[in-house]
């Protein structure tokens, strides 16, 4: 197996782990950035990250290498096209982001009912939008910057349904004013969305059609009604990519790896930034990132500078997270037999027979598929109160190769 | 519960709900109490779920040969969900020492009024294409099968019930006394006859039962239909697997009715710890990889380990304790207890109904525990 040496390991090229790796490098250390993108970017500058990067960068940065599991001490194993390496560091910092949390409802299966997020890309990837009617319905502002961005590549009509009430979010955009230029940044996203109806204490109670969506129902302010739409783009908030970090032996609490004042985890010499750490967007990701850069670079001062940013980029997430808290009535959104698990074709009604979230995987298989619950299991937690983490390696399949090759060192 | 039980079984992994089924079946009064929160969900679920002949003795072939005769029986009343398939096994002959195993095998699995034919080199590569060229053979047991074992412990349990057993869950044992047991919480349940079967965790309550966990790992596969279309085991899996007490690997490999392949095995002692040992795994994929090449390719989607519950002589104890006669033993089935589970609860409905058993079940009796205990001090 190949070898590779390097100072500080980056893993994960969106904001935090950019940021991380320009941190890392300032401090003179050798720097490898490694993404399983074929692009830098994260998923938010997905196609865009290069922009992101100093030119020349002071780090060497590597897209389509996925680092799947643990291997030793101050090692990774990761693989890519070129086959498997094992990626040694004095310092790791992980940056893994988060993805998109769905929740089922009657439907939500049927082609064309899709991540919010996910659909950005697919259209960032070339997939047309152009004249095509799409509903954006979840929660949080991600749902606004997707309307934005399918708006800006000729998307013909857009509703954009806010789980959350009117208030809570008319309180949190109040409290923007401390905060200047988010308020800009959030007023400046609502004119890019003039005449985009914005539903509040809205949300999708079903989507229909005969093979394809043709038709969803929707929950209002005014009650229900239908809405005609060839795409429906759904996020109900972000869940942290933790299952690395787990692998690694990072402690995980409530769903997030936790971190101490330099962002680093319960692990010697390992750091972790960015949403994985808990959901806070773009702001604090960077933030976090140049803290854990500074502290893996051995620059504590440097380091230092970050944390009254921190926390002030830290009070707006946690204004976010109650703006956009996911309401109790979204538990009732699947029927029995609504499905759950779309690997394994495990229904809601099935899984909410079981006690716990293993003993509903070791008996109706859901999670167990090629996601391992990486969708299924946010929603169970948030559907049955479950705790919900997957803790086994590999972290996202991997060749049976790249497993096998695990013990030639 | 009243004073009225006859039968408390203690443990819901596959080998007591089987228990539960016999005895509830049996008309006797029944209760089950399992720490774990549902049926099934400790070595059960780690398992590959098999239900094979085996060979390692006299005494394992009857009781195995016993068991898997009690399966197809039951096997037509199973639900769809416990995936029951009779796969059979390929015994694979790398070379000609190991042919010659292959035959003194037949012979035994002959012996046994069990069908198991010899495969030329042709003939196996017929069956299995996928089998890495230069093997010698091997012997085909088209009797043996595989099923998903979490839900077969369900069905078991679902007909417990049926017939009056009661089961409850998240309640741990913390000790046996005669004619009841002690809960965490301090309760006590009584009973006329207390049946372990707590697998590995036996010798936490009796702790005279030389049984010690012996951690297996496991990889599962992305889907794969049809690539290999029996349960596949390398001969030398005796030699290598059963042996000795160090850390060992062996090619073991299940179609699962998924199209997913389940790839073993491993066998260690001495890890209480559940985490995947990454070496071991690699030695067993490197093992896998050279047996079936295919799967250098292939993507991996979970690694995870089980501890199986090993004793001394590779044979479970199923019989009363010498001196407690009020206490059953049923535990420690090492790799075979999904195979064994109903063969030992029948051993135990006949004890306790005083019918004769179908086999002899003196090689099984936990007596030779204490005997072995004192060979050793």
């Amino acid at each position: 197996m190949a070898e590779r040496r390097t100072e500080v390991l980056v893993i994960g090229a969106g904001p935090a782990g950019l940021a991380a790796a320009a941190a890392a490098a300032a401090c003179g250390r050798r720097v490898l950035l490694v993404d399983d993108n074929a692009d830098p970017g994260g998923q938010i500058w997905r196609g865009e990250g290069r922009a992101h990067l100093a030119v020349p960068a002071r780090f060497e940065v590597r897209c389509g290498v996925r680092v799947v599991d643990a291997c030793g001490a101050s090692a990774v194993l990761a693989e890519s096209a070129g086959g498997v390496e094992r990626l040694t560091f004095d310092r790791l910092v992980l940056a893994t982001g988060a993805r998109e949390r769905f929740l089922p409802f009657p439907g939500w299966t049927l082609p064309n009912v899709v991540g919010a997020g996910g659909l950005q890309a697919m259209v960032k990837g070339g997939v047309p939008i152009a004249g095509k009617r799409v509903v954006i319905a979840g929660s949080g502002p991600l749902l606004l910057a997707v309307a934005a961005y399918l708006r800006s590549r000729g998307a013909r009509s857009l509703l954009i349904a806010e789980q959350t009430g009117r208030l809570r979010l008319a309180r949190f955009v109040l409290g923007l004013a401390g905060a200047p230029q988010r308020l800009r940044q959030t007023l400046e996203l609502r004119r890019a969305l003039a005449g985009v109806p914005l539903l509040t204490d809205a949300w999708p109670l079903s989507a229909h059609g005969a093979g394809r969506l043709e038709e969803i129902r929707l929950r209002t302010r005014r009650g229900e009604r239908g809405e005609r739409c060839d795409l429906l783009a759904c996020g109900f908030g972000l869940v942290p990519n933790t299952e690395l970090a787990a692998l690694l032996g990072c402690r995980v609490e409530a769903g997030c790896v936790a971190v101490d004042e330099h962002q680093a985890t319960s692990v010697a010499g390992v750091y972790a930034a960015g949403e994985m750490t808990g959901i806070g967007g773009l702001d604090l990701s960077r933030i976090e990132g140049e803290i854990a850069g500074y502290a893996a670079g051995g620059d504590e001062r440097k380091a230092r500078a970050g944390l009254g940013p921190r926390r002030r980029a830290r009070r707006f997430a946690r204004a976010l997270e109650r703006a956009f808290a996911l309401r109790e009535e979204l538990r009732e959104l699947p029927d029995a037999r609504t499905l759950l698990c779309r690997c394994e074709d495990v229904s809601v009604g099935r899984a909410a027979r079981y006690p716990s979230w293993r003993a509903a995987k070791l008996h109706t298989r859901c999670g167990m598929g090629a996601c391992q619950g990486r969708i299924c299991g946010a929603a169970a937690a948030f559907l049955f109160g479950w705790r919900c983490e997957h803790a086994r390696p590999p972290a996202s399949p991997a060749r049976i190769a790249t497993l096998a090759a695990q013990h030639e060192v | 519960m009243s004073g009225r039980t006859d039968v408390l079984i203690v443990g819901g992994g596959i080998v007591g709900a089987a228990c539960a089924a016999a005895c509830a079946q049996a008309g006797l009064t029944v209760a089950l109490v399992e720490a774990d929160l549902a049926v099934g969900m400790d070595a059960t679920a780690a398992g590959m779920g098999q239900i094979v002949a085996m060979d390692g003795s006299p005494a394992e072939l009857a009781l195995t040969r016993y068991s898997q005769r009690l399966w197809d029986d039951l096997a037509r009343s199973l639900p769809e969900d416990c995936e029951y398939e009779r796969c059979g096994t390929l015994w694979i002959a790398a070379d000609d020492d190991e042919m010659e195993e292959a035959a003194r095998k037949a012979t035994r699995y002959h012996e046994h009024a069990l069908q198991a034919e010899l495969l030329e080199q042709r003939d196996l590569y017929a069956l299995e294409p996928a089998l890495r060229p230069g093997l010698a053979g091997g012997l085909c047991v088209p009797g043996d099968s595989i099923l998903y074992a979490p839900r077969a412990a369900a069905a078991l349990l679902a007909e417990a019930e049926r017939h009056g057993a009661r089961a409850l869950f998240g309640c741990r044992v913390r000790a046996l006394h005669e004619g009841e047991v002690e809960l965490d919480d301090g309760a006590r349940m009584a009973a006329r006859t207390v049946v372990l079967a707590t697998g590995a965790r036996a010798a936490e309550l009796i702790p005279e039962l030389p049984i010690r966990p012996r951690t297996g790992h496991l990889v599962i596969t992305e889907r794969y239909p049809a690539l290999v279309r029996h349960q596949l085991v390398e001969l030398g899996y005796v030699k290598s697997a059963h042996g000795t007490d160090a850390d060992s690997v062996a090619f073991n490999l299940q179609p699962r009715p998924t199209g997913q392949l389940l790839i073993g095995s491993s066998r260690q002692y001495g890890r209480a710890d559940p985490a995947v040992d990454r070496v071991i795994v690699a030695r067993m994929l490197k093992r896998a990889i050279a047996y079936l090449p295919v799967l250098h390719g292939l993507d991996a989607l979970r690694v995870w380990t089980g501890q199986r519950a090993a004793t001394l002589d590779g044979l479970p104890y199923i019989g009363p304790c010498p001196g407690r006669a009020w206490l059953f033993v049923a535990a420690g089935h090492e790799g075979l207890g999904i195979t064994a589970a109903l063969a030992t609860a029948r051993l135990l409905s006949d004890h306790l109904l005083g019918r004769a058993p179908e086999i002899a079940p003196e090689p099984y009796s936990p007596a030779r525990a204490w005997l072995e205990t004192v060979v050793r001090a």
